[in-house]
């Protein structure tokens, strides 16, 4: 595993480190909302899904959904956090046409779920990546806003209220991430977790998982001062990049926003706290509304509902049917398959990756099985920009293929010929190999009939090879070239030393 | 024939089960009675048909052998305009729910439709129930039917509940929906002597209830007597999921206990109710109210509640809170009315400021200012502790008596413009109810004698949390003893 070392971005006066904490909005899988029984089913016509309460008519109140609130306790037992038996909903007071209550419903002062954290795993391009903690901050339960669309009409906004009143989870991380790959890391970790419970669908397109990121920028050696004390002051000023639902535009987002930052502060002047959008098509972020807009938001407790009061033995209740996740997956793939730290991450950073990689080791070498599946397939997908889902070779015809591997049908070099003919679409491993007669020759009096031919015709390097034995390789290769690289290395090797005498 | 619309709740039911008159009858009696009284513009909205139409079903149900008949079957009642009501307009006499139908009943009313009750119309009252003279009301003001002696002035028939409390006095309904946040069912009761009781919070839903302040507003009954004003709130009272604030509890039969008597209970006199500047005529009263109960076997005990001066700058802080949130929604976006700007701003200034009075614009811009940052500590929280202490000084009294007596109102009815110009002398109305709003208790106002000039003059009764009981006994130990039978006298 590789070192977490300090990302660092050098600015005309030295260098610069990113300091980041992240919000993410996770919708709660649910089929009605937080508050009310409307839908909340995605795609349907404008407004279809719009209660009374959803559009706060006269006189109607809240109910809270007792589904939503178990999903929370579920996330925050998968994020290690405390569940607080005591929360409770307060009113975010501002006016605007897609949010119909002129307030929001969320959690301020007291969240349902307090600290907990999350296991970070990173990927660096050709390496083999590191992880970290992650400290989770606290989780809130709070209603989705609608919608307001701008530009269907040059002088109106419309507005669709279906997800007004939908489930949010808020999940508030402490500013432990350090680097643009470490937010989108992050992301992607929390987006498995959920997943995994099941309280999130995770589905960054239909923006049922977006993230804020809070940046900010100082010098080396401050943010670590920040953690001893953990007064912000060693910190800079933060601006907040607002609803990113892509991992690469949160990584192009952050590494825009942080230069901005440091170009401000050398060249004499001050960030503002504000909140910054990201704009993809000009790859820039741009000011949404500063400090002296925001909003006096005049919280206080719901006086329509009441204190959300929850008993242990529910919580316990929940623990108990928490399934397997991400990190016990990892911890599982390394004890029972004896995978790395960083493939066992990898493989568990996604549920249906997790599942591939089972289906193909199920009672094979489950190294070779993790080498062929994080490197060959996924180094093909990541190539081509396809899913696993879309994958031309199936979990079951790759373990086909690694079978042959492992009972020397054929070398792990003819393997990766095969591999390349199976996503041709060519059939099955053992079908491809018959066909075209790859099967490895491990008849010994073959190839010692080969040996025997290129140590007569090169008595050079056959000098050569009693005082230098590295270059035994040079034999080697000369044998699999004769044999159309079927020889079984082993028996080659074996037999070229016993007829060199090393 | 008698006049049927100077019937009592409970014996016009008695009535309409002995076949005497048929609600139709009934029910035809009060609609012109409400035509001729308009002068007191007590509705807001008549709907004759519609009680007819509900007349009519009430008496074939009761027609049928064994017909099941309602509770309150072909009982013809007033609806403030707080509730509502599907069908019919509802708009809290606000200017900026414009003509806004609701699609949908409250509980409460359909508690009461369930019942065979009839919808004689929508009930005048202070606008979004703010004020206590019920001079906030976008539709004008209601008129007292009460006048004091010898004198044609109006008098306000108190608020918010005021078209509530007038039509009930002046026999426009045999009773009628009220609801009360600082005192609204209260004052209004005592202002044109008849009973009104707010029940303990959490009682009645607020599920279609135009919200004024969430933790304060409940639903109760204006009636002719205690007796009556026990049959109405019988039926109103439900648990309702649709309200979390709802108290998952059974109702109990309140009716039986009127005329329990007080014989064994011990009664409270709260020294700090003796307010200064209290007038001669409310303490005789109170004295009065006192010797009636130890007349009747009551053992009177002294108690203190030692916050109640802080209740009322308590009550003006989180009621606008909550109501600086609540009327946020009338926004001209989706319903009501709506006033073009050029940009979204204007059309949010120019709806509001012309859809809302100045009454709510002066306690919305109080809230808004309470709850705002760097402010909410020193008034909406502080605020809040105060409600504890006071829940808490009622606590402590419970330990040593059973209900509480005191006032209900620090003067009689008051002429129109009388307290208008100075909001704080009308807020004053308010000081000896909403102590039991703040503690979410049962308070109920019962008509005990008149003032010199006249006019009727309430005495107040809180009960324990739930202990509507004990109001009702009480209550009606001192309807008993004050005999109180004075009706305006109809000038209209």
């Amino acid at each position: 595993m590789t070192d977490r070392t300090p990302f660092r971005i050098k600015g005309e006066t030295g260098d610069w480190e990113v300091v980041m904490g992240l919000e993410i909005h996770a919708q709660v899988a649910s089929n009605a909302k937080l508050f009310s029984g409307a839908s909340t089913a995605f795609g349907s016509d404008p407004n279809a899904n719009v209660s009374l309460v959803d559009a706060a008519m006269p006189g109607m109140l809240p109910v809270i959904n007792r589904f939503c609130v178990e999903q929370a306790i579920r996330t925050g037992l998968g994020l290690k956090a405390q569940i607080n038996t005591y929360s409770r909903f307060d009113r975010k007071n501002y006016f605007y046409p897609d949010l119909p209550q002129g307030y929001q419903i969320s959690q301020f002062a007291h969240p349902i779920v307090g600290e907990g954290e999350i296991e970070v795993d990173v990927e660096v391009p050709g390496k083999p990546g590191y992880a970290f903690t992650c400290r989770i901050e606290r989780l809130h339960l709070e209603q989705d806003a609608g919608k307001s669309i701008h530009d269907m009409d040059p002088h109106a906004t419309y507005v669709d209220l279906n997800r007004s009143g939908v489930a949010l989870m808020e999940i508030v991380s402490k500013p432990d991430v350090r680097s643009p790959a470490e937010a989108a890391a992050y992301v992607k970790k929390l987006r498995a977790i959920v997943i995994a419970l099941g309280t999130c669908d995770g589905d960054l397109e239909k923006g049922n998982l977006r993230a804020d990121v809070n940046v900010s920028v100082c010098r080396p050696g401050q943010y670590e001062k920040f953690r001893e004390t953990g007064d912000f002051k060693h910190l800079g000023t933060r601006c907040e990049l607002k609803n990113m639902n892509s991992y690469r535009f949160i990584q192009q987002a952050i590494e825009y926003e942080a230069r901005r930052q440091i170009e401000i502060i050398e060249g004499g002047g001050k960030v503002d706290q504000e909140t910054r959008l990201y704009d993809p098509v000009k790859g820039e972020t741009r000011s949404m509304r500063s400090k002296e807009d925001a909003h006096d938001y005049r919280y206080f407790p719901d006086p329509d509902l009441l204190p959300l009061e929850i008993e242990q033995a529910w919580i316990e209740d929940i623990r108990k049917s928490l399934p397997e996740l991400p990190d016990q997956k990892r911890a599982r793939f390394e004890k029972d398959y004896g995978l790395s730290r960083y493939d066992a991450g990898v493989l568990t950073s996604d549920a249906d990756k997790a599942l591939f990689f089972e289906e193909v080791a199920r009672g094979r070498d489950a190294k070779l099985a993790a080498n062929w599946v994080t490197q060959e397939l996924f180094g093909y997908l990541n190539k081509e920009g396809l899913e696993l889902a879309q994958s031309p070779v199936s979990a079951s015809a790759l373990g086909g293929l690694i079978s042959l591997i492992s009972d020397n049908t054929i070398s792990g070099k003819i393997a990766k010929d095969v591999f390349v003919r199976m996503i041709a679409g060519e059939g099955e491993a053992a079908a491809i190999v018959e066909t075209h007669g790859l099967k490895q020759v491990t008849d010994t009096g073959a190839i010692e009939k080969v040996v025997d031919d290129i140590i007569a015709a090169n008595p050079d390097q056959v000098a050569k090879v009693k005082d230098k034995p590295q270059t035994l390789g040079w034999f080697v290769g000369q044998v699999m070239k004769a044999s159309g690289g079927k020889a079984n290395p082993q028996a080659v090797n074996d037999i070229l030393k016993a007829k060199l005498g090393l | 024939m008698t006049d049927l619309t100077a019937l009592t709740l409970a014996s016009a039911l008695d009535g309409l089960k002995s076949k005497q008159f048929s609600s139709v009858e009934l029910t035809q009696a009060f609609v012109s009675a409400i035509e001729k009284a308009r002068v007191l513009n007590a509705f807001v909205v008549e709907t004759p048909e519609k009680a007819l139409e509900m007349a009519k079903a009430s008496d074939a149900r009761r027609a049928k052998a064994k017909g099941k008949v309602g509770k309150l079957d072909g009982a013809p009642l007033g609806i403030k305009d707080l509730y509502c009501t599907k069908g019919v307009r509802t708009t809290a006499c606000s200017g900026i729910l414009g003509e806004f139908t609701p699609t949908y009943e409250s509980t409460v009313t359909q508690n009461l439709w369930d019942q065979g009750a009839v919808m004689l119309g929508k009930l005048n009252m202070d606008e979004f129930a703010m004020g206590s003279s019920n001079e906030t009301s976008h539709f004008g003001n209601v008129i007292n039917p009460w006048r004091r002696k010898g004198d044609n002035q109006g008098l306000t028939p108190g608020g918010s509940s005021g078209g509530s409390a007038a039509s009930v006095a002046a026999n426009l309904c045999l009773a009628a929906t009220a609801s009360d946040t600082g005192g609204s069912i209260r004052q209004p009761a005592a202002f044109t002597g008849t009973v009104g009781i707010k029940p303990t919070y959490g009682r009645a839903s607020r599920y279609g209830m135009v919200a004024f302040a969430s933790s304060l507003d409940q639903a109760g009954p204006i009636a002719k007597t205690v007796e009556d004003s026990a049959i109405l709130l019988e039926v109103m009272c439900s648990h309702d999921p649709k309200d979390s604030t709802s108290l998952n509890i059974k109702t109990p039969n309140w009716q039986k206990d009127v005329r329990k008597g007080v014989k064994g209970m011990k009664i409270g006199i709260p020294k700090e109710y003796r307010i200064e500047g209290l007038s001669e005529e409310i303490d005789a009263l109170w004295q009065q109210g006192i010797k009636w109960l130890k007349d009747a076997g009551a053992t009177i005990v002294d108690i203190s509640l030692p916050h109640t001066k802080y209740a009322l700058p308590a009550y003006y802080i989180v009621a606008p809170a909550e109501a600086s949130s609540n009327l946020a929604r009338y926004d001209g976006m989706r319903y009501g009315a709506r006033v073009e700007g050029g940009s979204l701003t204007q059309t949010y200034e120019g709806t509001r400021a012309s859809g809302f009075g100045k009454e709510v614009q002066r306690r919305l811009m109080i809230g808004t200012y309470v709850l705002s940052s760097g402010y909410y500590d020193a008034y909406y929280l502080r605020a809040q502790k105060v409600r504890t202490k006071i829940f808490q000084d009622f606590v402590d009294a419970f330990e040593t008596c059973d209900a509480i007596l005191t006032p209900a109102c620090p003067s009689p009815a008051f002429a129109f413009g009388e307290k208008s110009g100075d909001p704080v002398e009308m807020y004053l109305n308010d000081v000896f109810t909403v102590t039991a709003n703040l503690a979410g208790l049962p308070g109920i106002a019962v008509p005990a004698g008149l003032s010199a000039s006249g006019l009727p003059l309430g005495l107040q009764v809180i009960g324990k949390a739930l202990d509507e009981a004990a109001c009702f006994r009480v209550g009606g130990a001192l309807e008993d003893a004050a005999g109180f039978v004075a009706r305006p006298e109809k000038w209209w």
